[in-house]
């Protein structure tokens, strides 16, 4: 299990990191929406993974750990009102660039070649 | 149990609540009750810093929970600077917004209290997950600030300081993570115990979650590979706004010294000093950069947001010298360049307004208004800033230089520091003579008169400098014994037998 676990958010993070460099809103969005969900996973595992056992001392041989659970929910809230403001935020550079470029305008390096094809024919 | 504790967190949170509901009420209201409740936040500081010049940890455990369970508030000399030093940026910033800034949306007043609300959560915390949920308030507060006014010019670099901090906050969130799944904890003080013992493989995971958490500090603090987002924020953000953000940096700053004086100390058995050999070669790279990036920069606002670079620069390279005098004497220029900062951004607003179009670029225009008054003020702000005398940044500035024991250390200290403010000079009086001196025939358009309450804002921050030069004795002495205090880690973990009013046993 810990390393299906692992994998998991190994692979969340990963893709998350790849969409934000992606430079454009939208997949910076999900980029870190992915990031946060592998940040939830994975502080939820620093409690332990434990099946099947509960939040309560004394009760039983084995208990998990209540702390992380308390955390990620917080992780939780806290990311999605940044997710709201920042998909806000996107559409409001959307509407004023004209571009959903996270600089407003598309690199140089980018637009030079096309220009170039455009003045060859 | 000292109930004052929650003083400046309850003040701007229940004044921010009302400004919430009364949105739609005349705008004098909104002015007037925003004004009592910072008046009242600042009157609360003082307080506190009062009650924290005795030297002894004051806690304050929300539902009476023993520490380390539960959240705990911990008022030490430090948290009281911090607060005091935010308080007094506050109250003039709000001062200034008063005449003009907060006609922009209904929220500002809200925001900006939620702003300073983040802000004393942050500097009070004695927990590191509470320290995460502090910087997301001020965080989101701050977004709401930075894009405050409108106009399409702050989407961008808007957009770029939200996402860097979201990628900063999952960052943050991991590196709590790997430290809790080590030690079990997360209150500093039982950290602080907790770090030490750890050994075996162990130690790796706590040495990677605690170089992650400098990484997302020095993010905050704008240190140099993670500065390029602050100069265009600032730069474009509303001229109150940008002097309150003056304050935001140092909110790393504070938790660098914070964690990794207490948690990864002198006491932290293998993990003593985590990250501190890092600190002082990247302090003095950024002081570098700071000074080049305000020798292009091309209007005054960008100036000055260089300047905050160049602070977060000479503030790190004094905490990183590792020493009580360093930290002394980073602690004594923190309060000189916050408050200079602040006023300084006030005094570019100014100065924008009385030039028509070119506003506050630094070029040729023709002769502004009040140019008499505005220059006066714009050359104690930069003599203040770069640090030449008689002002309060030269006597900052001294006790760094001074805080250096000899050796190589030094050398690099006093020649990048010396020549950094050598070409700040230069860039400050680029900047001033043809702003105010180089005029243009031509003629300005009707501009806004200066009024009281601006006028009064920008004077006194910058005034302040005057202050500090005239207290400097009580002041270096409250900083010198700070850093006694700070640098005493054991006595910071003694509030875990500090017993709560009707605590359970054990």
């Amino acid at each position: 299990m810990e390393l299906l676990f692992a994998l998991v958010i190994g692979v969340l993070v990963a893709s998350g990191v790849y969409l934000l460099l992606r430079a454009r809103t939208f997949p910076v969005v999900v980029g870190l929406t992915l990031i946060s969900y592998g940040v939830n996973l994975f502080l939820f595992s620093t409690g332990r993974l434990a099946t099947g056992s509960q939040p309560i001392l004394g009760s039983a041989e084995s208990y998990s750990d209540p702390l992380p659970q308390a955390l990620v929910l917080t992780a939780i809230v806290i990311g999605f009102a940044m997710t709201a403001f920042v998909v806000v935020l996107s559409l409001r550079n959307q509407a004023d660039n004209d571009d959903d470029h996270v600089d407003g305008r598309q690199p140089e390096a980018v637009t030079e070649p096309e220009s170039a094809e455009v003045s060859r024919q | 149990m000292n109930h004052w504790l929650i003083a400046p967190i309850l003040i701007p949170l229940l004044g921010g609540i009302v400004q919430v509901f009364i949105g739609y009420a005349p705008i004098s209201l909104r002015r007037t009750l925003a004004m009592i409740t910072t008046v009242l936040l600042l009157a609360s500081t003082i307080v506190l810093t009062v009650l924290a010049s005795d030297d002894s940890y004051r806690v304050y455990a929300f539902g009476n929970w023993q520490p380390p369970f539960g959240i705990v508030l911990v008022l030490d000399r430090l948290a009281a600077l911090m607060l005091l030093v935010t308080a007094v940026l506050a109250f003039f910033c709000h001062l200034y917004s008063i005449h003009r800034a907060d006609e922009g949306s209904r929220q500002f007043h809200a925001l900006f209290l939620f702003q300073l609300m983040g802000l004393n959560i942050a500097f009070l915390t004695g927990d590191l997950f509470n320290l995460f949920v502090a910087f997301e308030v001020l965080l989101i507060a701050s977004y709401g600030l930075l894009m405050h006014g409108g106009g399409t010019v702050r989407t961008v670099p808007g957009l770029h300081y939200v996402v860097l901090n979201l990628a900063g906050s999952a960052l943050f969130l991991i590196s709590v993570g790997m430290i809790y799944s080590v030690t079990g904890t997360l209150n500093m003080a039982d950290l602080a115990v907790k770090v030490a013992q750890v050994r075996g493989d162990d130690v790796f995971l706590v040495q990677a979650g605690g170089m992650m958490l400098l990484v997302v500090f020095a993010l905050k603090a704008a240190v140099l590979p993670l500065c390029f987002w602050l100069p265009k924020a600032y730069a474009s953000a509303t001229a109150p706004v940008a002097a309150l953000f003056a304050i935001m940096t140092k909110v790393g700053i504070y938790a660098i010294l914070r964690v990794y004086t207490l948690i990864f100390g002198a006491s932290a058995g293998p993990l003593a000093n985590l990250g501190m050999d890092w600190l002082f070669p990247i302090a003095l790279v950024t002081l570098a950069m700071g000074v080049i990036g305000a020798l292009g920069a091309e209007k005054l606002r960008t100036l000055i947001a260089w300047q905050v670079i160049i602070s977060v620069g000479t503030l790190l390279a004094a905490i990183g010298l590792g020493s009580e005098e360093g930290t002394s004497a980073a602690l004594f220029y923190l309060i000189n360049t916050t408050w200079i900062v602040g006023g300084l951004f006030l005094v570019a607003d100014m100065v924008a307004r009385q030039r028509g179009s070119a506003a506050d670029g630094i070029v040729t225009a023709p002769r502004m208004h009040n140019r008499t008054f505005l220059s006066v003020l714009f050359l104690l702000g930069s003599v203040a800033a770069a640090g030449l005398p008689p002002l309060s940044g030269f006597f900052a500035k001294l006790l760094i230089l001074k805080a250096a024991t000899p050796g190589l250390a030094m050398a690099w200290l006093w020649g990048v520091l010396l020549v950094g403010s050598f070409v700040t000079v230069i860039a400050y009086s680029r900047a001033g003579s043809i702003v105010f001196w180089r005029n243009v025939s031509g003629h300005i358009a009707e501009t806004e008169k200066l009024t009281l309450p601006i006028t009064v804002a920008a004077g006194s921050l910058i005034g302040l400098s005057v202050v500090i030069v005239l207290l400097a004795g009580p002041i270096s002495a409250f900083t010198d014994a700070t850093a006694a205090q700070l640098h005493d880690a054991d006595a910071y973990i003694q509030i875990l037998q500090t017993p709560m009013v009707g605590g359970k046993e054990s």
